[in-house]
């Protein structure tokens, strides 16, 4: 570098060295800044990523926010985070009370993504994780208040596989049937058809991240698949 | 260099009567054009749905073929420990080569959407002679740079894609992130209240690895004709990294070899003398006689 030649001409080692590690403390204040910045700004509950995002930290460090998602959904579901939205700045999500996915069955916004932020490996929609559906409010539904509304369970596109509705006793009436909407979160993709349609001024039924509709035990936890766990202890001929 | 003074009445009064306004401002008028034309090829898919370039600077497809990705933000997913697609590496490889080969900064004066913000800057300090405020060290935008490729190792996220202006125009005009422009206006206010050429020319990350991969470029600004400089200075004044300029007019080599120069053109067009041009530098070597010209105009200005 000619230039930095030049300069060190007129400045001794010592000035060079004291300016090089000012400006050292000076970037690293700000990048103290930054990161605080960048990383306070966590999902909001409503932010739901396309099909096929990393998990949200993994998403983060991935996503090179170029929008080619957005611009291949043909539905206008996507869209990019603005500044002080629900997501980090320039990152894709969208509002499924306002514009659902519809589930498309080639997946143009995984296609689209250059940055392996949406993962390829995902090619079969039903698949997608986006997040899980929560019946959240049983006073207001309208299936709990003994009504066949339904609305939620028609418009799901895993009909009676990603939501069932149960049949129970009305308890109020003592004679009437209430049919309850059931998530099954394995079935679940979280397009957000139902909470688009629930007929309520606010929807009853919510998509959330999965991170938060789900619970999680703990890593050690033996009653994680306890059906299999005393299958394989019989077969293994353990006396119980 | 005594007699050499700024007159803002007069700034490159000569060149235009010279030249012709047109010649005067041309690299300037085709930079506009050419960063704004580049800003509606990326506006026209989602205005008319004439898709000729998708996505944005950090990551776009050319005609649906060509991947070309922002070398800056891959190397920030590199350095976060994410192993993108085999398209963003490829993309931000075109890109690398393409200005490894056309002078890194060219993206600086020629695509970026910001320079056209700090130029105005720059025009009304130059306009309303606002005092020169002390430099900043321009070597902070290394250190910047280095700071944007340590914050994914740190953090773990692309932290500078929340900041980094750049994207944020574009993304302020192609999906109407508005809140975004609160920062370009920060950028003009310090470049035109607190120090000159703030941003660009000291700061910038993005401006900091394209210089570094300008530098082997073998498209270069030369002052051919350093012998005819008058010294009127017009290029100093315009020219956004000034410190390139005097190796090139006083130096050995007519060559501005300091890849900081942005490739812009305007020394070309504020100088009536037509000192400067854009060459290969690797096949304008007539050094030998150049030199003697050098010598003499050396010893003509120190009488
Ligand atoms: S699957 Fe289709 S509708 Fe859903 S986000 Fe992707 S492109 Fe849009
Ligand atoms: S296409 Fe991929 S990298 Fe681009 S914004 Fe969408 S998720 Fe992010
Ligand atoms: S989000 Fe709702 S509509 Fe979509 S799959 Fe889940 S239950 Fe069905
Ligand atoms: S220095 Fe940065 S902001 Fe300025 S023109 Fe270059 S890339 Fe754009
Ligand atoms: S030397 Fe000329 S081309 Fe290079 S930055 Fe300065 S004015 Fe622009």
């Amino acid at each position: 570098m000619t230039r930095q030649q030049s300069k060190t001409q007129g400045i001794n080692r010592r000035q060079f060295l004291a300016t090089t590690a000012r400006l050292s403390c000076a970037v690293a204040l700000a990048g103290g800044g930054i990161a605080t910045v960048a990383k306070s700004q966590p999902l909001g509950p409503q932010a739901i990523r396309p099909p096929g995002a990393l998990a949200e930290q993994d998403f983060l460090s991935a996503c090179v926010r170029c929008g080619l998602c957005v611009e291949a959904c043909p539905y206008d579901t996507l869209k990019i985070a603005r500044w002080f939205e629900q997501a980090p700045t320039g990152t894709p999500w969208f509002e499924a009370r306002k514009v659902p996915c519809e589930m498309c069955d080639d997946i143009p916004c995984i296609k689209a993504c250059p940055s392996g932020a949406l993962e390829q490996a995902l090619t079969d929609i039903d698949q997608a994780k986006m997040g899980i559906a929560v019946l959240i409010d049983e006073k207001n539904c309208l299936n709990f208040k003994g009504l066949r509304c339904d609305v939620c369970y028609r418009v799901c596109p895993l009909i009676d596989n990603a939501i069932t509705l149960e049949r129970s006793r009305n308890e109020r009436s003592g004679h009437h049937a209430m049919f309850i909407p059931v998530v099954h979160p394995d079935a679940c993709t979280g397009c957000g058809k139902c909470e688009h349609a629930c007929v309520l001024d606010e929807a009853a039924i919510k998509v959330l991240p999965p991170h938060i509709a789900m619970g999680k035990t703990a890593d050690h936890d033996t009653y994680i698949d306890t059906e299999n766990t005393t299958l394989e202890m019989l077969n293994k001929g353990f006396e119980l | 260099m005594s007699t050499a003074k700024v007159n803002k009445a007069r700034f490159a009064e000569d060149a235009i009567r010279e030249l012709g306004w047109w010649k005067a401002h041309r690299f300037l008028l085709l930079r506009r054009a050419s960063q704004l034309t580049v800003l509606a090829l990326f506006a026209i898919g989602p205005l008319w749905g004439l898709w000729l370039l998708k996505g944005n600077l950090s990551s776009s497809l050319l005609l649906d073929t060509i991947p070309m990705a922002d070398p800056l933000v891959t190397l920030q997913l590199l350095t976060s420990g994410h192993v993108p697609e085999a398209s963003l590496l490829i993309g931000a490889a075109v890109i690398g080569l393409f200005y490894a080969l056309m002078g890194g900064r060219v993206f600086c004066s020629w695509v970026c959407p910001v320079n056209m913000v700090t130029d105005l800057a720059a025009y009304l300090r130059r306009r309303f002679t606002l005092p020169r405020t002390p430099e900043l060290p321009r070597q902070l935008r290394y250190f910047m740079l280095a700071l944007v490729l340590l914050l994914p190792v740190v953090t773990g996220v692309a932290a500078w894609e929340w900041l980094n202006p750049v994207p944020v125009l574009y993304r302020a005009v192609l999906f109407g992130a508005g809140a975004g422009l609160g920062l370009l206006v920060a950028i003009f206010l310090a470049d035109l209240l607190l120090v000159e050429r703030m941003w660009c020319s000291h700061l910038c990350p993005s401006g900091a690895l394209f210089a570094l991969l300008g530098k082997l470029s073998p498209v270069k600004m030369t002052a051919m004709n350093a012998k005819d400089c008058n010294n009127c200075m017009d290029c100093f004044v315009v020219c956004p990294e000034r410190q390139v300029l005097k190796p090139s007019l006083k130096g050995p080599s007519p060559i501005i070899t300091d890849s900081d120069c942005t490739q812009c053109g305007r020394c070309i067009d504020v100088c009536a003398k037509r000192v400067f041009q854009y060459k290969n530098r690797f096949t304008s070597q007539d050094k030998p006689l150049e030199k003697s010209h050098r010598i003499a105009k050396k010893a003509e200005n120190e009488q």
